[in-house]
């Protein structure tokens, strides 16, 4: 244990006390200070942290209980010792109750004293090897947000650091909710372009003309609507990196299109005639498989190989469950930080419950059930109901075997369940319902189906 | 040279004393010489503690010292105190050159346990007016005791370091 670091101050308005007692404290070889009176015991409280507070009970001025409640809200970690002439219940009632560590009846028995500052101090060493452990492992297990200590994830972190540096174009795989456009951001913020944009666009939520024009701009008067040029994505990442997220959607032409940029560097805007060449680096994310799209013939072989240069695939949180608790804390941390509200975390039960669940939607769905634990907690710590989990609910039947029901009905019905399965994610619904996406988001608005929270835009 | 008192009116443990010269000299690698003084001063005992200060002590032994002694280190059997602690078995001046060792809690009946344990208290406090702190190291004898199980648990002799220092503070001050 390193004496010096646990400084000891020691308030005595009699002389003879503090010179004796801190002569004795000194020879132990711990770092001492002395105030002779509550005030200037204050003062040195602002002025420096101490670890321990000797404050005798009876002084002129502030008391001992007075120190103590000043001292505590200055330094909340400090542990204070009251030192009593005469012990009395109350008295020694009333200083622990005010957040005194423990009491001392003078004249103290010398090992008596030994034991209790060599104990505090060795309570606080191990709060500070804690607090230095907890962030060595948050070192180790962090990639700029992502948080992990499973060794496939720890594996992707290798990869992505190490494809940061390069100017290779990367392509994260993933389902919905796995983090890809975290990781994105993270390959980006690591890279050398750290300093330049990072431009994000999501390939599935545009029309082929508009995602087209968002992607190379347009000049003036290219199309309807073309009141003024303006610039695409691909301009505006000039010297960062382009994400293009949801790529394994983007229609054929777009495929080709998108194909030429990545052999060439070059591109024109929507009605130019001007080649425009940019230094950009491509992330590209998509939760389909994209072997299986090109084998059927959805997707450009060619441009499978060219985003492919450098593959992530992000595990789903079912397969990394070890995370979890890590993940637990991470999460209330960055939320509580959000929200101005510091949660201590989740009960056992809630833990085993976060555990067991299979997460359809992965991280996303996790940090959205502890967002909502976080809000409705009523505790310092998370119990199973205010997850909003069914603990052990098993997957009931989308439609009841009974009842004469419509084709429409049953469609209604099955939609529903599907979504709900999935946490509302309408990519990965519409996958296992074996229809595309914007025939989904058709049904929902048809059967007048409300999109869940958490769902991908 | 070394002056190792007895300071109190009844007769000493001669045996316990002449131990502890014999293991001063030999840690110190000095002459320490014995005799017996009185005219403690009066004030240093506190008849509502039944029990006497060892911080008079030190100040008065400080400056009985003769000036061709290095040191002056005081024994006796009264029972010794400072302000805030039940007793302590000895004090001395940080740096300075007057210690006082008291053979009240060094008893064990039965026993001649008081014979080391004198040598290695008078070792300890002597070593604190060459400016020791109390050393991590268990065995050495500046390891604190606020216990006797303590000062059974070390030895008489000073660990490496703390002989080091010693030798240093002697080097500053010859």
């Amino acid at each position: 244990m390193n004496r010096e670091r646990t400084k000891i101050l020691v308030v005595d308005d009699e002389e003879i006390v503090r010179e004796s007692l801190s002569g004795w404290l000194a020879n132990d070889g711990w770092a001492l200070g002395v105030a002779e009176d509550g005030a200037k015991a204050v003062e040195k409280l602002k002025a420096e942290p101490y670890s321990i507070l000797l404050v005798d009970m009876k002084m002129p001025g502030m008391d001992g209980l007075q120190v103590l409640a000043q001292a505590k809200k200055l330094q909340p970690e400090l542990a204070v010792v009251i030192m009593t002439a005469f012990a009395t219940v109350e008295t020694a009632v009333q200083a622990m109750k005010e957040g005194a560590y423990d009491y001392l009846v003078k004249p103290f028995d010398p090992e008596e004293l030994s034991m209790m500052i060599e104990k505090i101090a060795g309570q606080q060493e191990l709060v500070r090897e804690n607090t230095l452990l907890r962030k060595a492992i948050k070192r180790e297990f962090h990639f700029h947000d992502f948080v992990s200590k499973s060794p496939a994830m720890q594996g992707v972190f290798e990869l992505a650091k190490a494809a940061a540096r390069s100017s290779s174009t990367i392509l994260i795989l993933g389902e919905s909710g796995t983090g890809k456009e975290v990781m994105a951001r993270s390959i980006h913020a690591e890279s050398p372009r750290a300093e330049g944009p990072f431009v994000a666009v999501s390939c599935a939520a545009l029309t082929e003309t508009l995602l087209e024009s968002e992607l190379f701009g347009h000049e003036k008067g290219s199309f309807t609507g073309a009141t003024a040029r303006r610039k695409g994505k691909f301009e505006l990442a000039h010297q960062g990196t382009l994400f293009l997220d949801e790529v394994g959607d983007i229609s054929p032409k777009l495929q080709l299109d998108l194909l030429r940029v990545l052999e060439d560097r070059k591109f024109f805007r929507i009605g130019g005639s001007e080649a425009l060449e940019v230094d950009v680096r491509i992330v590209a994310a998509t939760n389909r498989d994209l072997k299986k799209a090109v084998a059927e013939g959805h997707f450009r072989e060619d441009l499978y190989y060219r985003l492919n240069v450098i593959p992530l695939q992000l595990p789903p949180l079912r397969e990394r469950k070890e995370d979890i608790p890590l993940l637990v804390e991470h999460f209330l941390e960055q939320l509580g930080a959000e929200q101005g509200r510091k949660l201590e975390g989740v009960s056992g039960e809630a833990m085993a419950l976060l555990l067991s669940h299979n997460w359809p939607g992965n991280i996303r769905e996790l940090r959205n059930v502890l967002e909502r634990g976080l809000v409705v907690c009523a505790g310092k710590v998370i119990q199973v109901p205010e997850l909003g989990l069914h603990p052990g609910a098993a997957p009931t039947p989308a439609v009841e075997a009974s009842g004469a029901l419509s084709l429409e009905e049953v469609e209604k019905r099955h939609i529903a369940f599907v979504l709900g399965q999935l946490g509302g994610n309408v990519s990965q619904a519409a996958r296992q319902l074996g229809i595309d996406r914007a025939t989904l988001y058709n049904k929902i608005k048809k059967y007048g189906l409300r999109r869940p929270e958490g769902e991908e835009p | 040279m070394i002056c190792l008192w007895w300071l109190d009116d009844q007769e000493p443990d001669e045996m316990a004393m002449e131990h502890a010269r014999g293991q001063l000299e030999k840690v110190y690698a000095t002459d320490v010489v014995r005799a017996a003084r009185g005219g403690l001063p009066a004030t240093a005992f506190d008849p509502r503690r039944n029990q006497t200060s060892s911080a008079e002590l030190v100040r008065w032994l400080a400056g009985q010292k003769p000036p061709e002694a290095e040191r002056v280190v005081g024994v006796l059997g009264a029972d010794l105190f400072i302000p805030v602690l039940t007793f302590v078995f000895g004090e001395a001046q940080l740096g300075g050159t007057a210690a006082v060792v008291s053979t009240a809690r060094l008893h064990l009946p039965g026993t001649r346990l008081v014979e080391a344990r004198l040598a290695k208290e008078c070792v300890h406090e002597l070593g604190h007016t060459f400016g020791l702190r109390h050393c991590q190291d268990g065995r050495c004898a500046m390891s604190r005791s606020a216990s006797v199980i303590e000062v059974d648990t070390k030895a008489a002799e000073l660990c490496r370091d703390c002989r080091e220092r010693v030798a240093e503070a002697r080097e500053r001050k010859p």
